[in-house]
């Protein structure tokens, strides 16, 4: 009774939907749309004699040319043939990121899990309050890090920065799954006289498993979100730069190369938008976990 | 035997527990150390130094407080300083309510709500840098979608660029950067109002609350934990913002879009005053560091009142 709604709430809540998305969405299809259009059509603006105001028609004619092609998502390799040592990077350093932020997540946050020590609020909130800095104010004193090590202008200069910064989050999340490991299974195996580290590998991890691939996913994504600030400040090596920083190439003297840019923006994001479709249900509950109160 | 299983018991703080649970935490402590702990320290040390290019592996002059007193002395200063603050009022504002909006939207009792759900997610899921393309041609002048839009409604009688002006650069880049926080914030208000109970609501139906009657009594006060400590957060990360700005306009045109951050950037990296842009950065932190004690004590008091545990990225 209390969730039926009349007919008019009904095409209230849909239409308001539909615009929410449709912010949500448009620049998406706007791009789709560019990269579609040839650069003659793109560069025209709908004709409007002087003195009139601009028609619909004008308007809409400004989606459509009979000229539309996938053209361009062939002709960007050419106009940046580095495009695909970029793609590559940027999923190469994403997936580095990921798997050595995963090596320091995964024992701490057991550690946050599991036990109660001295100095592990203290510990704990030190570990979030990074999250208020962003890289930006730390960008100087980075540098010189990176140069006294020789790794500015390798794939280090900007793996290093962005596991750091993704770590806080990282144990954050993942301590919230490992909790709801009842620790008896634990108990069960000392008992049976397993080591610490042995329960750790052989009863938790596995029941951990799920949890582990929310947070790796939810790792990834960020990863392959921060990499620009890093790669613009820290690495000027072309073959090793991420998308972000390697699709400005399309910018170009003289003009932009719209419908090439937006074409190679559009590929550029299929594999974190892949990985976010296949696994949007489970990382949507896990990322929100904590907005619930248990 | 029966020591290791006193250990997993809450509530012992054993020597032995202490020390395993430490050796656990290290190696991700000594990173942040290495990473964010030492910069922060080198950062306060620059910002009272002239370093610059040739000086920056040593050798600079130490200055006292000069790089501070030109900072805050400095005609653009004031501005800055409003404009950082303005930026971050309005954008999460209107993240808030706009976020409020879609979580009850997406809350309410329709079909594929789980389409609608993950429809609304893509600006958060794609890197920022590649969503700011997007809004860059939207924002093209001539031959972009809203000009061409506005100009048909006939708000404008021709071409508008939207970046080319101070007013209109700042509101398109809330605008863009309300687009790209608006996911997230929507999602944990679904998550929370999704977590009210339902009695709750079906009590006061019975008693013939009016829907707007439930959602101010009921749903609002029930999700207060989540609206505050997610306003503060996204506060944190609209101040830090960087990409969004830096795509759109690089801080232009004529400093009508710098905000402190791109200040520090611009200074630092841009024009290599190292000392001078270390002296932004730490302004930044210490503001920042008010703000997360204001996150955390009211975290606390969340926590205490509601059993809440905050939210994270």
């Amino acid at each position: 009774m209390m969730d039926k709604y009349t007919f008019l709430q009904k095409i209230g809540i849909y239409s308001s939907l539909a615009l929410f998305i449709l912010f949500m969405l448009l620049p998406f299809v706007e791009m789709f749309i560019a990269s579609l259009r040839p650069l003659t059509h793109l560069f025209s603006r709908p004709d409007v004699p002087v003195g009139e105001t601009m028609t619909f028609m004008d308007f809409m004619s400004r989606f459509y040319s009979d000229k539309m092609s996938f053209q361009a998502y062939r002709d960007m390799w050419v106009t940046v043939p580095q495009l695909p040592r970029y793609i590559f990077n940027s999923v190469f350093l994403s997936t580095a990121v990921t798997f050595f932020s995963m090596c320091f997540i995964v024992p701490a946050a057991y550690a946050y899990a599991r036990f109660d020590f001295r100095g592990k609020t203290i510990s704990l909130t030190l570990f979030l309050a990074v999250n208020m800095f962003s890289g930006a104010v730390l960008l100087i004193p980075l540098y010189k890090l990176l140069r006294v090590y020789g790794l500015l202008n390798t794939y280090w200069a900007m793996i290093i920065p962005g596991v750091a910064f993704l770590i806080p989050t990282g144990i954050w999340l993942l301590k919230s799954f490992l909790e709801k490991i009842p620790y008896e299974l634990e108990e069960a195996a000392f008992v049976d006289g397993a080591s610490r580290l042995y329960t750790l590998r052989r009863v938790i991890l596995p029941l951990a498993v799920p949890g582990l691939i929310v947070v790796g996913v939810a790792m990834f994504i960020g990863a392959y979100a921060q990499q620009f600030l890093f790669a613009i400040t820290f690495n000027q090596d072309r073959d090793y730069m991420p998308l972000p920083a390697g699709i400005f190439e399309f910018i170009g003297y003289q003009d932009v190369l719209w419908n090439e840019m937006m074409a190679a923006s559009l590929v550029g994001i299929l594999p974190v938008l892949l990985i976010f479709l296949f696994m949007q249900k489970h990382l949507i509950a896990g990322l929100t976990s904590g907005a619930v109160k248990e | 035997m029966s020591n290791l299983i006193q250990m997993l018991k809450p509530k012992t703080k054993s020597q032995t527990t202490t020390l395993f649970a430490w050796a656990l935490i290290a190696p991700a402590a000594l990173v942040m150390f290495w990473i964010v702990v030492w910069p922060l320290y080198e950062t306060f040390r620059l910002s009272f130094t002239n370093s610059n290019l040739g000086t920056l592996m040593g050798g600079a002059e130490y200055i006292g407080w000069e790089n501070y007193e030109k900072a805050i002395g400095g005609r653009k200063f004031p501005s800055i300083v409003t404009r950082t603050f303005y930026w971050m009022f309005l954008s999460v504002g209107l993240k808030i309510v706009l976020g409020l909006i879609g979580a009850s939207l997406l809350a309410s009792n329709i079909r594929a709500r789980g389409v609608f759900r993950a429809l609304v997610m893509p600006p958060w899921i794609v890197p920022i840098a590649i969503g700011c393309f997007g809004w860059l041609w939207l924002y093209n002048g001539h031959f972009g979608l809203i000009s061409n839009f506005i100009e048909m409604v006939g708000i404008t009688d021709g071409p508008f660029s939207f970046l080319a002006y101070k007013q209109s650069a700042f509101y398109s880049a809330v605008v863009t950067d309300v687009w790209i926080g608006t996911p997230m914030v929507t999602l944990f208000f679904l998550a929370a109002i999704q977590g009210v109970p339902r009695d709750l609501y079906e009590a006061a139906y019975v008693d013939g609350a009016s829907r707007w009657y439930r959602f101010r009594r009921i749903t609002l006060p029930q999700i207060m934990p989540t609206i505050v400590s997610m306003a503060l957060l996204s506060a944190i990360w609209t101040f830090n913002s960087f990409e969004i700005i830096w795509i759109l306009t690089e801080g232009g045109p004529r400093g009508g879009t710098t905000t402190l951050i791109i200040d520090t950037f611009k200074t630092a990296i841009f024009s290599y005053k190292f000392g001078a842009g270390a002296t932004r950065a730490v302004l930044v932190v210490l503001i920042l560091g008010v703000f997360s004690l204001i996150y955390l004590t009211v975290l606390d008091k969340l926590n205490k009142r509601y059993g809440y545990s905050g939210v994270q990225k």
